[in-house]
């Protein structure tokens, strides 16, 4: 596992004051550079404001900046003595739902901002059931605007409790609310002097210090075969380890010919090793030169995948066309594209861009798949439209 | 707990061979932009370590503005040769020669670069095509995919992004199309030396201190040289720069450094106030949307 670094996403609209607090974020840990900042300076002042508007700093496109909203993720890096940070500052609008499921997707946090005044709303229950869904490990409730509401614990406290019945609706494994002023700068890098009533710590302190997900390493072995390498007459199979460790002289099964074999050498980008480890992207050799290609599933240790025709799954649907029963589509799940027919959709005709819903596809070809409550990456697929390869739908396996 | 942790610069080298991979898997022709600037320079370390023992199953691809530093070139040829690599160029100067383009009154080609990039692309049938951009670098490139769709003019459309799940790329393309790579998004510009540092990787020279004639336009350091500077009124002085970025010399700037070594360069980056666009790219000044604007028409 990498313990150095955290992803996490955050969701909230410029009206919650998201870009503000993110800006903060970066502001206020260093790593907003002079030029960055001076680039901001001028923009506001063209927009004839005062102060410079840290919103500025992550709204890029030009659409955004016209209409002062986020519209699309946008990935932001930025590190502190004790953490690097991989930031998807996504859109908080109901309509812009496809762009937080992106960036939840790769999350092992999210914050979820709510505006004090307002307190918990549509979209607040919107973006807790796609923390939900996506399963993310951990989330943030960050209450802001904490100064337009004097500061205030009991309006702080009434947020929280209604914000968790939505968390245990959506089966968030539990979430830590954390009152903050992005505008003011309270709470968000350095702890407040106007909320004596709370002693938990300041946003970036709790991302600093929060512990990341389990460890892949620890999981069964699942490992994709990406790509053939041939070199002279020796099959090396290429592909990124998802999870598991995986030893010379390991018994593997190959799905889905569901053949058995052994491990015979592995290396890491050209260097022998005797184990590897999820995430490493590796070169595997069998004992047996077996026909095995691209899409090919090689699995070790207890907790076999699941080896099936029929897929059950949860899904948003991501394109401006609908998704009917009755569609034929790719599905892509680790390396394998398979063509599949949309059989149900939990009752309802179709899928609309932004649905949250229910899914059951027939596939072409079986597929070796876990839960997604026990493997975002070997439990989550997307759906491809045939004709023109747009990306339709992502899907989060359900093998209850 | 299997008591291995992997570092965040073998988790960003995990990350990239895995993009790598999965372009070898999904497409016929696939091309790697390589100026010999140092995000090239390492994504050609990353696609050897990624298909080692085999050889790499794609070429190189060179769009030359013609304002090219002499050690960037005989630094470009040498690792060719080194690794027995295919070449492709496409020459700005030919277009220019042609009429086809014309030398724009600031002297500056990197704009340029689009359209032989885009009909290289098209006469070769390139259908993927690997760039060195990073998220960190830009606004515009933090909105990036890491398999970012192109027409067959090249050009990207932000609204029209294609949403990005997990690490499940999607390849599918139309004949025509093709799809612009990005392997370095989640790199930054620390990450790329302390790989560079790690990893031993040789760079052409200019990007260590050393003494050079330059003069002194829109706050950067420019390379006296044929393609128009210095104009009247500005001064060349000898002075110890060196290049964080290297691109066409019309508009790259160097910046004061003592840096010689890839440490010194290290610690001169993690205490820079400046991004390195913000610090030597012209280009980049023009507009608060200028690179927006040039990846629409098709710049990589």
């Amino acid at each position: 596992m990498t313990v150095d670094t955290l992803r996490f996403a955050t969701a909230g609209s410029v009206d919650d004051g998201k870009s503000t607090l993110v800006g903060r974020l970066l502001h206020d840990s260093k790593s907003v550079l002079a030029d960055q900042l001076e680039a901001v300076a001028t923009a506001s002042r063209n927009r004839g404001k005062d102060a410079p508007d840290l919103a500025l700093l992550t709204d890029g496109l030009r659409a955004e900046r016209e209409q002062g909203i986020t519209i699309d993720v946008a990935y932001r890096y930025f590190a502190t003595p004790k953490r690097r940070f991989i930031l998807a500052d996504t859109p908080g609008h109901v309509q812009y739902t496809r762009n937080m499921v992106t960036g939840a997707s790769t999350a092992e946090l999210a914050i979820i901002l709510v505006d004090a005044r307002n307190g918990v709303v549509e979209q607040t229950r919107r973006h807790a059931a796609v923390a939900g869904l996506l399963r993310v490990p951990q989330v943030v409730l960050a209450v802001n605007k904490m100064d337009l509401v004097g500061y205030r614990q009991d309006v702080f406290e009434r947020i929280v409790e209604e914000f968790a019945a939505d968390a245990a609706e959506f089966g968030l494994p539990g979430f830590t609310a954390i009152p903050v002023s992005a505008l003011a700068g309270d709470n968000v890098v350095e702890r407040s002097a106007h909320m004596g009533w709370y002693t938990g710590p300041a946003l970036l302190e709790f991302l600093e210090s929060v512990p990341v997900g389990a460890d892949p390493a620890d999981a069964p072995v699942r490992f994709p075969v990406q790509y053939v390498l041939r070199h002279g007459d020796v099959r090396h199979y290429a592909g990124q380890l998802v999870s598991g460790s995986l030893r010379v002289g390991d018994r593997v099964t190959v799905h889905p010919s569901g053949e058995t074999t052994e491990v015979a050498a592995i290396d890491v980008l050209g260097e022998e090793v005797p184990v590897a480890y999820a995430p490493q992207s590796v070169g595997v050799r069998l004992a047996d030169q077996r026909d095995v290609s691209r899409g090919d599933m090689v699995t070790a240790g207890g907790g076999a995948p699941t080896l099936t025709r029929d897929v059950r799954a949860a899904v948003c649907h991501l394109a401006d066309r609908p998704l009917r029963v009755g569609d034929r589509v790719l599905l892509k799940h680790t390396t394998r594209t398979v063509k599949a027919l949309v059989k149900d959709l939990g009752g309802a005709l179709a899928l609309a861009v932004n649905d949250l819903g229910r899914i059951t596809l027939r596939t072409a070809e079986p597929l070796a798949l876990d839960d997604y409550a026990v493997s975002r990456r070997t439990g989550a697929f997307i759906l491809i439209d045939p004709a023109d390869g747009a990306t339709l739908t992502a899907g989060m396996v359900d093998l209850g | 707990m299997s008591g291995y942790t992997l570092s965040h610069l073998d988790a960003l080298e995990s990350e990239a061979v895995h993009i790598f991979r999965e372009v070898a898997g999904e497409f016929e022709n696939p091309v790697i932009l390589f100026s010999g600037g140092k995000d090239s320079i390492l994504m050609l370390r990353l696609a050897l370590k990624a298909f080692a023992p085999a050889a790499i199953p794609f070429s190189l691809l060179h769009v030359d503005t013609g304002h090219n530093f002499p050690e960037v070139i005989e630094y470009r040829d040498r690792v060719v040769a080194r690794h027995g690599l295919r070449l492709h160029v496409a020459p700005v100067q030919d277009y220019i020669d042609r009429g086809v383009l014309r030398e724009r009154t600031d002297g500056t080609r990197n704009p340029l670069q689009t359209l032989p990039l885009t009909e290289k692309i098209q006469a070769e049938k390139f259908d993927a095509v690997f760039g060195g951009g990073r998220r960190d670098e830009e606004k515009a490139r933090a909105k990036e995919r890491v398999f970012s769709l192109r027409d067959e003019f090249s050009q990207w459309d932000p609204r029209r992004q294609r949403p990005e799940l997990w690490n499940l790329y999607n390849g599918r393309h139309a004949p025509g199309e093709h799809v612009r790579v990005f392997p370095l998004s989640n790199w930054t510009e620390l990450d790329v030396w302390q790989y560079i540092a790690r990893e031993d990787i040789e760079l052409p020279d200019i990007y260590f201190a050393h003494y050079r004639e330059v003069f002194g336009r829109g706050g950067m350091w420019l390379t006296a040289g044929e393609w128009g500077g210095p104009r009247p009124g500005e001064t060349v002085e000898k002075r110890q720069v060196r290049y964080r970025t290297v691109g066409d010399m019309s508009c790259t700037g160097a910046v004061d450094s003592d840096a010689d070594t890839i440490e010194k360069v290290i610690s001169e980056i993690a205490a820079s106030r400046l991004t390195e666009r913000g610090a030597t790219r012209a280009d980049d000044k023009l507009s608060e949307a200028a690179m927006e604007d040039r990846k629409r028409e098709g710049y990589f």
